[in-house]
């Protein structure tokens, strides 16, 4: 086989997302301004048979286009759950934005293109495809943060997010080029190899400005503060996709930065990490106790989740990342389920997004109040749901790693997080009924069951899951 | 069936009721008598499969029985079930109030009467689960689980302060469990499993005992509970259901001594006799302070709840003792008190049902009314004393004993609290039921009917039955505990001859 068809062989799920966002960017513009979810439905399509195609394509690693490119299990691993977050944010999407006048053709190909980025990142082998992939995946975010433009804090989202994100691109451009400098090269095992196991100082700055690029990315502190103000004026589909897909893929890449290019210097990465998730998990367990809007307290849970799952990359090793996987594969599941729950929140036609708006909703609709709860308790991470395995692999790594302060720090500020996550099922369950809401739409109505599904039985056979975890975190090493 | 045994028959039958009730459709009275006649077969059912098991036990063997095991988690973790002479009491205790409680709840509970069933029934599954578990992963699993539906119970059908109880009786459970939780990983990072009959023979290096006896003991002193951490539980029973408070104090906060017998003591010897002093401290305290406590009691169902304090306070001293009667006792204890303070929940839940309020002033002269019901009350205050000749008092004096041997002055201050428990239990009962019927509200107030009669019937006759004649509980834990005390002073004599120079 040539050298150029293997390479489109591997990189076949990333064709499929570029031809198929060209191809229905122009059948929405023939269409015209008409948007009966023709292209919602063909946009779900494309991202199943990328999946499809990850899922029954060929499981060989290998790196492709001059060192740019890297197809390998820990990558497809995170492929797979980075496009089943847009397949289901798309699905989702389609009732919110007819609801609030703003299904306009753009979306779901914005959302494509920004996923196409983000298997790019994934699957970056050197800086220059790191920020071409965070750049595309990025751009198509600004524009879908303000994707509601006559709504004033869906601007002021959209602005934020471009400013800082901006700032953040120009941190990173700069670590790469301090490690370029050092390395003279751009690949990530050119520069390990010149990095050896010695850390200069060029080097630890380089880590330092790559990190704080990446931690934006993710959301995690001190670099969080746009995230509450994005999660909560922005189209809450769009909220949906920053809260799963956007953290999956800035953490694989931070993932694979970490442990392939800093492999040598463990001291000077774990501190960098350590301080980060201490700091995230903090926060996200205090920050969020006073937040009435359930978009904004989901935005600082978020922060915490990402401070735990932190942890396991500190940890390091085989272990380590096997944990951080399962726990943003867990992780993500719930998310949907939650945000799926917050697309159901409608009364008399208007999207409401008060945590006292689920006031007795156990008493109004118990199937989605039990399913909410779930959610709630498997956040805060309580056996026998599916939180409570993430937690145990990642703080299981850290444990094992002799991280001991990092781990009681962090489970102690898990038991600070179940204050915020029970007070939604007290309002829910012990609260008096508020207005029953509008009957729900069928796309988040089943997210928010086979999610909830998901969470509540992963425990009956969790074994195959976590082999995959393993499996996939293998390849890194 | 599809190669499980029988235990895993006994802890998930009980989802199956709960499936079975979520699938009844309606509210109308005839489908709220159906769910609750469905729960009250299944848990009956279940009780009769834990009797079974009980038939088919080898109470002269100490190893565990019943042992099932499969492929889990991976890496050491298994699905592994099983029960010895300690577990097996629980389980039967267990499964024996569970009807008791569908049953008092059969009128007390109309609202919300389907989810109610199907929580409880989860909550079966879970508490026969933690006295099964033979995996720390699984028992943990099991034992958090709990949280949940206890949460859910106390805080929707609860009293007028049920959601400050609801998440206090949370947070405090859930901060001490995530500490044992660590704990475990420290010790499946040392074993290489969480099997937990691997884990009695694996010595863990004396420093690290002690810390992983802390975190087990942050857990487990909260569930106890244990003076200084047991406030939530006056708040928790003060505004669960009947039911709810039966739950908590006859089966709950019986986790903490199982857990303290199950792993502390025969996985972590030379921290345990390290930090007998400090249980043995934590314990007279618990016994003479909340006894006084209770003394000063407005509302019955906090003075019970202290009372419980102080009989776990019996409990954990009879325990770290270390001697056959001692441990034994502790055992016996836990059951008797599962019967007897269940029963006083009861007999309180009586009262509250006619006239809604625990407020001791609101009552006095009951007898005149309800004779029967007196009579009952009486029995279990006795038992709850300590009588001869009731389940309570064998108990209280095993482990007194026990003690006696080890620590006279430890044994000394707790026999004051046999008294004080005397003082408030009789105080209670003369406030309430003697005297003379003058409150108007009282004057219709009727006796027991035969449902309720029935929810008591077979309380009475354990209570009875176990005062004169204690054997089957304490032969069949005799071999267990025998063995855990053998193990527990070879290695604490081992770790001291290292320590000689």
């Amino acid at each position: 086989m040539s050298p150029l068809s293997l390479a489109l062989g591997h990189c076949l799920p990333e064709l499929i997302l570029a031809a198929g966002s060209v191809v229905l960017l122009f059948v929405g513009a023939i269409r015209g301004k008409e948007q009966d979810g023709l292209l919602t439905e063909f946009s779900v399509g494309v991202l199943a048979v990328a999946i499809a195609v990850i899922l029954l394509g060929s499981k060989t690693n290998a790196v492709v286009l001059d060192g740019a490119f890297i197809d390998d299990g820990f990558g497809r691993f995170m492929k797979v759950f980075t496009l089943g977050c847009s397949l289901v944010t798309v699905a989702m999407s389609q009732d919110f934005l007819a609801r609030e006048k703003i299904n306009k053709f753009e979306f779901p190909i914005l959302v494509l293109l920004s996923t196409l980025g983000m298997l790019m990142l994934i699957s970056a082998d050197g800086l220059i495809a790191l920020y071409l992939g965070l750049e595309l995946m990025s751009l198509a975010l600004y524009v879908l943060a303000a994707f509601h433009r006559e709504n004033i804090r869906a601007s002021e989202a959209g602005l934020k997010y471009f400013v800082l994100g901006a700032l953040s691109s120009g941190m990173l451009l700069y670590g790469a080029s301090l490690l370029y400098g050092f390395a003279g090269t751009v690949s990530f095992t050119g520069i390990a190899a010149a990095i050896g196991s010695s850390a200069a100082l060029g080097v630890t700055f380089g880590l330092a400005f790559v990190m704080a690029g990446l931690a934006f990315k993710m959301s995690a502190v001190p670099f969080h503060m746009w995230s509450p103000d994005v999660y909560e004026g922005a189209p809450t589909p769009v909220t949906t996709f920053f809260a799963t897909a956007v953290k999956l893929a800035a953490i694989a890449i931070t993932i694979r930065v970490v442990i392939t290019v800093f492999e040598g210097i463990p001291g000077q990465w774990r501190q960098l990490v350590t301080f980060i998730s201490i700091l995230s998990m903090a926060l996200g367990a205090f920050a969020a106790i006073g937040q009435a809007n359930i978009k904004r307290l989901m935005a600082y849970s978020a922060i915490g989740h990402i401070g735990y799952a932190l942890v396991g990359l500190a940890a390091g090793g085989e272990m380590g990342v096997s944990s951080v996987l399962a726990y943003m594969a867990i992780y993500v599941v719930m998310t949907l389920g939650t945000f799926a729950g917050i697309l159901l929140m409608r009364v008399n036609g208007q999207n409401v997004e008060n945590i006292a708006d689920l006031s007795g909703l156990a008493r109004t609709d118990g199937v989605m109040a039990f399913f909410l709860a779930t959610m709630m308790f498997s956040l805060a991470g309580v056996p026998p749901l599916a939180g409570f395995f993430a937690k145990w692999y990642v703080f299981n790594a850290a444990i094992q790693a002799g991280l001991y302060p990092l781990a009681v720090i962090g489970i102690l500020s898990s038991a600070v997080s179940a204050y915020y996550y029970l007070r939604i099922v007290k309002v829910m369950y012990f609260d008096e009924p508020a207005p029953a809401f509008d009957k729900p739409a069928p796309a988040p109505r089943a997210v928010l069951a086979t999610t909830g599904l998901l969470v509540v039985f992963l425990f009956a056979y969790p074994g195959g899951f976590i082999e995959a975890t393993r499996t996939a975190a293998s390849s890194l090493f | 069936m599809f190669g499980f045994g029988i235990l895993t028959c006994v802890v998930f039958l009980p989802l199956v009721g709960a499936a079975f009730i979520l699938a009844l459709r309606g509210n109308d009275e005839a489908t709220l008598n159906n769910a609750r006649y469905a729960a009250l077969g299944t848990t009956t059912v279940v009780f009769l499969l834990a009797l079974y098991v009980y038939a088919q036990f080898d109470p002269s063997s100490s190893a565990f029985q019943f042992v099932e095991e499969k492929t889990w988690l991976g890496q050491g973790l298994t699905y592994k079930m099983g029960i010895d002479g300690i577990s097996l009491p629980f389980v039967l205790l267990t499964t024996f109030l569970m009807p008791i409680c569908i049953l008092a709840s059969w009128q007390s509970i109309q609202n919300r009467v389907k989810e109610y069933m199907v929580t409880f029934l989860i909550l079966e599954t879970l508490m026969t689960g933690v006295f099964c578990a033979l995996d720390l992963v699984l028992f943990y699993l099991f034992f958090e689980g709990q949280l949940i539906p206890m949460f859910l119970i106390i805080g929707i059908w609860g009293h007028a302060r049920r959601v400050y109880a609801a998440f206090k009786f949370f947070l405090y459970t859930f901060a001490g469990s995530v500490l044992m939780l660590l704990a475990v990983m420290a010790m499946y990072g040392t074993a290489g499993t969480t099997d937990i009959a691997t884990l009695l023979h694996t010595h863990f290096p004396s420093s690290m005992q002690k810390w992983l006896w802390l975190a087990f003991f942050a857990s487990l002193a909260v569930k106890t509970p244990m003076w200084p951490v047991h406030t939530w539980l006056p708040d928790a029973h003060v505004e669960a259901p009947t039911a709810g408070s039966v739950i908590l104090a006859g089966v709950l906060l019986k986790m903490g001594g199982y857990g303290f017998i199950r792993f502390s003591l025969p996985m972590f010897p030379e921290a345990s006799a390290y930090f007998t002093p400090l249980v043995f401290a934590l314990s007279i305290v618990a016994i003479v302070y909340t006894s006084l406590v209770a003394l000063v009691q407005e509302n019955m169902k906090k003075l019970i709840a202290y009372s419980s304090v102080a009989h776990m306070g019996f409990v954990t001293m009879g325990l770290f003792s270390v001697t056959a009667q001692g441990m034994q006792g502790a055992v016996f204890q836990m059951i008797s008190h599962g019967l007897v303070s269940s029963a006083l929940f009861l007999c309180v839940g009586v009262l509250y049902d006619r006239k809604h309020t625990y407020d001791i002033t609101a009552y006095g002269g009951v007898v005149a009314r309800m004779p029967l019901y007196a009579a009952v009350f009486m029995l279990f205050t006795l038992a709850n004393i300590g009588l001869p000749g009731t389940s309570g008092f064998i108990g209280e004096f095993l482990t007194l004993i026990g003690t006696f041997n080890v620590n006279s002055i430890v044994a000394l201050f707790a026999a004051t609290g046999t008294i004080l428990s005397a003082a408030y239990a009789l105080y209670l009962y003369r406030r309430v039921v003697f005297g003379v019927l003058e409150k108007p509200s009282l004057a219709a107030v009727s006796d027991l009917s035969w449902r309720e009669a029935a929810v008591f019937a077979p309380l009475v006759l354990f209570t009875i039955f176990y005062g004169v004649r204690p054997a089957p509980v304490l032969d069949g834990t005799a071999a267990a505990i025998d063995v855990l005390i053998k193990d527990y002073d070879t290695a604490v004599g081992a770790a001291k001859a290292a320590a000689l120079p």
